[in-house]
């Protein structure tokens, strides 16, 4: 067995930080750094609490949903592992009968059941998988943005057991050779770490909408749910809208309108 | 004290060796696992968890199962279990360090596993476990280590340890009960979505474990001039406690059934069907779960059977018969279960590796040999009391 030196470092240190306790003593330096450091700057959107509408009336051909999945997966770096086994993805489709298992019947006709939906996480106001997480690398942020420190997260696999909505990956193996081109603007994910969807945190700061919902041509609309005069606000409160398992209590804050118009 | 470990006969020492061979192995592909991923596991996006942390809970439970001779003796003064508590205390130790093993090997990033101390988050119940393993862990070494000390010594136990055993007791009752709401608290798993989980936990903990120990303690007899259980009926009474066990985990586990199927909620069922007759075509723990319920009906009948219960020769037999229907039980059908169908009510069948099997086998032996090392020592400190 012959180690290139990146995997003997890798090994060696291993040995090292398990003998040493060495990681602790380093990440707890670390550890200490200033709350101001981290303000939002100015020119960021900010809200009270974030949330989407998926319109499916604008979802008509496939090309409406690749677009939108394409533009999601470049900018996050998600990588395409080409099998189910390792799959990594953060917005994806689902179709009907499978995206809404509750509420199905039986003479629903096969277009109907099998028509796509558009799946992310949803970022929900009582999350299951931040009550789950023993490191706080899955935190919910003021916004109500369930976001993650993928330098934190131990890959536990806690967050994943407990998501009602199959909304998280695990990188089952190194992601970065399965990158298509690597965008520098975000972090590629290592080994042994859980992802999902962050409702484009990195780009709200720098005042851009979400990667998807800039490609969605108005298929994905995105907003404060708190601000009474906001688009996504005027949708959920005056039209038909639906959301996935709300039985469950944990508030999820993608909705989908699905009275807006011909659904297929 | 622990010299003692240290001086045996040929047949020790093969053992040991063979063992530390085992070990080898399972860190080899520990390796293998560490720097390649878990994907060299069965687990994928939709069955997160597999083996390893089906395992671990399997051996929490081995580990709490202390308690039923601990009660027993310290606070019901049953003198019986006065020879074997220490063989239950020992069994504990290995057992809890099995388990958080388990936990590491599980992990995508296990150098980071301080950050559960650096960042304690009480919401998790992750966080209560790992308090309450560490915690139980201290309280057998301790009470193990001091009394038998003071019995090598010939002087009698130290008062101080008396409100530690004490302790003990509900502690090895929280591993168990902290560890079931891993699973019972989340929303969408409707395996784990039960309010009798930590009864259920405890209830087959308190069968497997006894008898484990008891197997324990024929081999002990066996390959040691130290007896257990001189002719005093211990290892009788420790079987009753696992036959009624045994019988309060069935009895759980059907009054599952009884919620799901009469209530006839899909999402209740699904799992349960897919365990037992199989879901959308896929039967992979079918044969298992079958196999499992058979075993625990036919084990429980011999046990309850005073004609096959104090047979030496069927004994153990039905012993193992309970130990491996509780280990298909919570060793693999619980966690896969909870898993299946996925949160989109599809099925993503779990399909176990050999890298999988050999770091499992290499934890258990490393498990195994703390056991023998233990139980050399408190074996050692025995026989030369009785000689």
């Amino acid at each position: 067995m012959s180690l290139n030196r990146r995997q003997f470092f890798r090994k060696a240190g291993m040995v090292t930080a398990l003998g040493l306790g060495g990681t602790f003593v380093i990440t707890g330096l670390r550890g200490k750094v200033e709350a101001s450091e981290y303000e939002t700057p100015q020119q960021g959107l900010v809200a009270k609490r974030w949330a989407m509408v998926v319109d499916m009336s604008k979802f008509k051909t496939e090309e409406d949903y690749n677009r939108v999945i394409e533009a999601c997966h470049s900018v996050h770096n998600v990588p395409d592992l080409g099998n189910p086994k390792d799959e990594i993805k953060w917005i994806w489709n689902e179709d009907y009968e499978h995206a809404f298992t509750s509420q199905n019947n039986r003479y629903m006709e096969e277009n109907v059941k099998n028509h796509p939906f558009i799946i992310l996480c949803n970022h929900c106001e009582n999350p299951p998988c931040v009550r789950a997480c023993p490191t706080e690398a899955t935190f919910q942020r003021p916004d109500g943005i369930v976001d993650m420190d993928f330098h934190r997260c131990i890959g536990c696999r806690f967050c994943m057991a407990a998501c009602p909505y199959g909304a998280r990956s695990f990188n089952y193996r190194d992601p970065r050779p399965f990158i298509k081109e690597i965008d520098p603007d975000f972090p590629t994910r290592t080994l042994g770490v859980v992802e999902k969807c962050n409702f484009c945190v990195e780009r709200l700061e720098k005042g851009l909408m979400p990667a998807c919902v800039e490609k969605s041509k108005g298929g994905l609309i995105f907003g404060d749910l708190d601000d009474p005069k906001s688009e996504v606000r005027k949708i959920v409160s005056s039209q038909y809208t639906i959301r996935r398992k709300p039985e469950l209590g944990t508030q999820p804050s993608v909705y989908y309108l699905v009275g807006g118009g011909d659904l297929v | 004290m622990f010299e003692r470990a240290l001086t045996g006969s040929r047949r020790y020492w093969t053992w040991v060796f063979v063992l530390l061979a085992v070990i080898a192995v399972g860190f080899y592909s520990y390796l293998k696992q560490y720097s390649y991923g878990l994907g060299l596991t069965g687990m994928s996006r939709d069955v997160s968890w597999g083996l390893y942390i089906a395992q671990f809970t399997f051996l929490v439970g081995v580990a709490a199962s202390a308690v039923m001779l601990v009660l027993p003796y310290y606070l019901h003064d049953f003198k019986k279990f006065g020879k074997m508590v220490i063989l239950g205390e020992f069994l504990a130790i290995p057992s809890v360090i099995m388990s958080m093993l388990f936990i590491i090997v599980d992990m995508g990033q296990p150098l980071r596993v301080f950050n559960v101390i650096l960042y304690p988050s009480p919401h998790s119940m992750m966080f209560w476990d790992m308090l309450v393993l560490f915690g139980y862990l201290v309280l057998n070494i301790v009470i193990g280590w001091t009394t038998l000390g003071a019995e090598s010594k010939g002087s009698p136990t130290p008062a101080w340890v008396k409100p530690i055993i004490y302790l003990s007791i509900p502690w090895a009752v929280s591993i168990h009960t902290v560890t079931a709401f891993l699973y019972a608290g989340l929303p969408g798993r409707h395996l784990w979505l039960s309010a009798i989980m930590a009864a259920r936990f405890l209830a087959s903990a308190f069968a497997a474990g006894p008898a484990i120990l008891i197997l324990l303690c024929l081999v002990v007899r066996k390959v040691s001039k130290f007896n257990p259980d001189p002719g005093v009926g211990a290892i009788q009474s420790l079987v009753k406690i696992v036959t009624y066990a045994m019988i309060a985990n069935v009895f759980f586990y059907m009054l599952e059934f009884f919620t799901a199927f009469y209530s006839n909620i899909p999402e209740a069922k699904a799992p349960l069907e897919y365990l037992f007759v199989g879901l959308n075509g896929h039967t992979r723990l079918v044969p298992f779960m079958w196999t499992a319920t058979i075993l625990a009906f036919v084990g429980i009948g011999l046990l309850l059977l005073s004609s096959t219960r104090k047979n030496d020769k069927i004994l153990p037999l039905a012993l193992v018969a309970i130990i491996v229907a509780n280990w298909i039980d919570k060793g693999m059908g619980l966690v896969i279960g909870g898993f299946i169908p996925n949160p989109f009510d599809r099925v993503t069948e779990y399909v176990i590796t050999y890298t999988e099997i050999a770091v499992t086998l290499g934890v258990y032996a490393i498990g195994m040999l703390l056991l023998t090392i233990l139980y050399k020592v408190a074996i050692s400190v025995r026989e030369q009391k009785e000689t």
